[in-house]
């Protein structure tokens, strides 16, 4: 039955194309339907290859269908094919299965859009080229995903463009990305040169005869690409603002798939990673680690809703790239979709406030909201439970599995690794609850004017520039529950929120589905980490007790207004990041790029120009010659014999 | 008592390479379309002559062989040639090889 997968992505795709076609004319709202039914179709075909391959033994669950050859150019055999193996198929059904309830609840959100049809246009392409990036059996079809799922984030980021904001938004998604990709596309070369191949089968039964340098070069360069895509320092400064675009697209794209494209790179070249030197994972791991801190220190200090969870996704995100620095990779892939749930449900929560507030996102401005909208705010306090790590949530579950092997992995290191993720897990539990306490609790803050209410919340955070919707003041706004498109989402979302843990409950060996159903992929090198039963419990307990140590003070302060909240404007402004690169880019860097243009402009285009304006002068020396008189041209002629004899009978001679 | 002067091979190549220079020489001093033509021909037989001549002296009927195709192709070129001139010619009755430089670079 896995012969079908090359079904996953061509639904899609065929969604993409009638709705290309034929968007306008089905309108509003048979393009969302047809679009949500192409994604679901998607989900079916999924679920019809994951039974497949649970019905073959553990070794041979992995089959590559191939299309068609794509380049056959001498050495370099690259065919369209796709590997339906435990991981991708992991990957592929939360994308599809997510994937579906964001289209459903894009139907309600964009309800009333002038470009209804085009936004699940977009989507669908999204999805297909999601799942191309996942199923693809080799780099470069994995490459034209990553590639396709950029576009798309670009064309979502920027749907709005009109708004100048969001178009420049969405340029900076691009471009950041293009750094990454840079170190992508050569670690392709790489591999090429060293091994001959890209296909991934290939690669991994090769890993082990690369030298260490040059694995741990093409582990590093695809870190690189994963940074970009996954938004880790250095580049993830494309997020944040990635929230320009409408709601849905934050949740599936830049939470529950697209993000976690770096993740599932690493995960998948986990042999040649392997092979590489030691300290390799340790970067990957300190920089996951670093970025996970940083990111949550700065939606502390967040006053739009989305950025906080923008900022928590990067957040989250580190987590994962922690989980892959130390070799546990079941962790990284579980963590991945439970986060997939628990984010995409957030999003979508946020979304559903925001449409309810008339296009509100100050969080400052809102308030109370629990008695006008239950629905959405009973899913998002789910949400917000699971991503907190309050057990029996998912989210505790999955983020203990990553500090337990970050503790496991050993030394100094592992300790400070784990430490620093603790502290992280504690940030998380105070910056989600900060935003559940501002946005659904205390008092109504919606009809105030915008000055009144930031005293309420404290410092101001100087964030002039966000919520741009709403600073207009909305003197009538009536915050309303959302339709059934939107709040049918929300509630699969949650249940999956709380009970997604099932798939690798830590108890017992039994009950680690998701570890047993991996082990094909990532079996060879997930690390082995010797902890005792009572340390796990001690650590488990203790971030437990840890997520409620940050929900309380977060209720202290905002929901009892015990303690002043501490709202510093150097997180507020996320570390002055933004602003660096930003000053950087504007002086040393403008002028180094400006020297490279003059460099092009004079020494290459000046070599270019030069030997054309040799020619030039050459050409117009010798027009010269061609006089039209047939006699000289005769006297020519001769001249050229007599030479010619000349130099034949002195070589008689001599 | 008259010597009879034999005959040899290099007679012929002599006047070959006599007949040769007088037409090369004329296409380079004449004006007159029509001798230069004139002239070209002589250069042509001149070149004829020679191969026959060596295709007799290294018992080799390749020489000859060539002599009639390039009396074919002679024939086809004087056509050519001839037409070309008499059109100019009938056209500007006065005009030299000169006067039709129109091709220039």
């Amino acid at each position: 039955m896995t012969d079908v997968v090359w079904l996953i992505p061509a639904l899609p795709l065929a969604g993409f194309l009638v709705l290309l076609v034929a968007g306008r004319r089905l309108g509003e709202p048979g393009a969302g339907w047809l679009a949500t039914a192409a994604c679901g179709g998607s989900f079916l075909a999924t679920l019809v290859v994951y039974a497949g391959l649970l019905g073959e033994e553990e070794h041979s669950r992995s089959s590559v269908t191939t299309l068609f050859e794509w380049m056959p150019v001498g050495d370099l055999q690259v065919d369209v094919g796709f590997l339906a193996d435990p991981l991708s198929i992991a990957m592929a059904l939360f994308i599809t299965g997510v994937g579906t309830l964001i289209h459903l609840y894009s139907i309600g959100y964009m309800h009333g859009d002038a470009d209804f049809p085009k936004f699940f246009v977009y989507l669908n392409l999204f999805v297909f080229s999601m799942l191309l990036l996942v199923l693809g059996s080799n780099l470069l079809v994995t490459f034209v995903g990553w590639e396709g799922v950029g576009l798309c984030s670009y064309l979502l980021i920027s749907f709005w463009f009109t708004d100048e904001a969001n178009a420049s938004a969405g340029k900076k998604a691009f471009v950041t990305n293009r750094v990454g990709d840079w170190g992508f596309l050569l670690a392709i070369f790489l591999a090429f040169a060293t091994l001959g191949t890209v296909d991934y089968g290939e690669l991994a039964a090769g890993a082990g005869e690369l030298a260490g340098v040059t694995a741990t070069a093409i582990a590093l360069l695809l870190f690189l690409g994963a940074t970009g895509k996954s938004a880790q320092i250095p580049l993830y400064i494309w997020l944040p603002d990635a929230m320009a675009g409408p709601t849905p697209v934050s949740a599936l794209i830049h939470a529950a798939t697209m993000v976690t494209g770096g993740v599932f790179l690493m995960t998948r070249v986990n042999p040649i990673l392997a092979a590489g030197y030691d300290w390799a994972p340790d970067v990957i791991a300190w920089v996951g680690v670093v970025t996970a801190f940083v990111a949550a220190t700065i939606a502390v200090a967040q006053n739009d809703i989305k950025k906080v969870l923008a900022y928590s996704t990067i957040s989250q995100l580190g987590y994962m790239f922690l989980a892959v620095g130390v070799g546990a990779y079941v962790a990284a892939v579980f963590h991945m979709i439970t986060h997939a749930f628990f984010k995409a449900l957030l999003f979508l929560g946020s979304g559903s406030v925001i449409h309810g507030m008339g296009g509100e996102q100050d969080m400052r401005r809102m308030g109370g909201l629990r008695k006008v909208m239950p629905v959405t705010a009973a899913t998002f306090i789910v949400g917000w439970l699971a991503i907190a790590g309050v057990p029996p949530f998912s989210g505790f579950f999955s983020k203990d599995e990553i500090l337990l092997y970050a503790w496991g992995s050993g030394g100094a290191q592992g300790r400070a690794l784990w430490a620093i993720g603790l502290v992280t897990a504690l940030l998380t539990a105070y910056y989600m609850s900060r935003q559940v306490f501002m946005v659904f609790f205390g008092e109504p803050r919606w009809d105030e004017p915008v000055a009144a209410s930031a005293g309420a919340a404290a410092a101001d955070g100087g964030e002039a520039g966000d919520g741009t919707a709403g600073e207009a003041g909305h003197a009538e706004v009536r915050p309303h529950e959302s339709p059934w498109q939107m709040t049918v989402p929300l509630v699969v979302l949650a249940v999956l929120s709380a009970v997604g843990e099932v798939i690798n409950l830590p108890f017992t060996d039994d009950l680690h589905f998701l570890e047993r159903w991996l082990h094909p992929v990532v079996g060879a090198n997930e690390a082995h980490i010797d902890v005792a039963t009572g340390t796990k419990w001690a650590l488990a307990v203790g971030a437990a007790v840890l997520a409620l140590v940050g929900i309380l003070v977060a209720a202290a302060v905002y929901l009892r207004r015990r303690v002043r909240a501490v709202e510093p404007s150097v997180l507020a402004h996320a570390w002055y990041y933004d602003e660096a690169i930003t000053r950087f880019a504007g002086g040393p860097g403008t002028r180094f790029f400006e020297a490279v243009a003059w460099f092009d402009a004079h020494v290459v285009d000046g070599a270019v120009n030069g030997v054309a304006a040799l020619v030039r002068t050459g050409g117009r020396r010798l027009r010269a010659v061609q006089s039209g008189f047939v006699r000289s041209y005769a006297l020519g002629i001769s001249a050229g014999v007599v030479v010619l004899l000349g130099y034949f009978i002195a070589r008689l001679y001599v | 008592m008259m010597v009879a002067l034999e005959v040899t091979p290099a007679w012929y190549l002599v006047l070959g390479a006599l007949i040769f220079s007088i037409g090369a020489y004329g296409l380079m001093v004449r004006r007159n379309p029509l001798v230069m033509f004139m002239c070209v021909e002589l250069m042509l037989n001149a070149v004829t002559l020679t191969f026959v001549t060596f295709s007799r002296m290294l018992r080799d009927t390749g020489g000859q062989s060539i002599v009639v195709f390039v009396l074919v192709v002679a024939a086809a070129e004087v056509v050519v040639g001839l037409a070309i001139i008499v059109a100019l010619l009938r056209k500007r009755p006065h005009a030299t090889a000169d006067d039709v430089a129109l091709l220039e670079g």
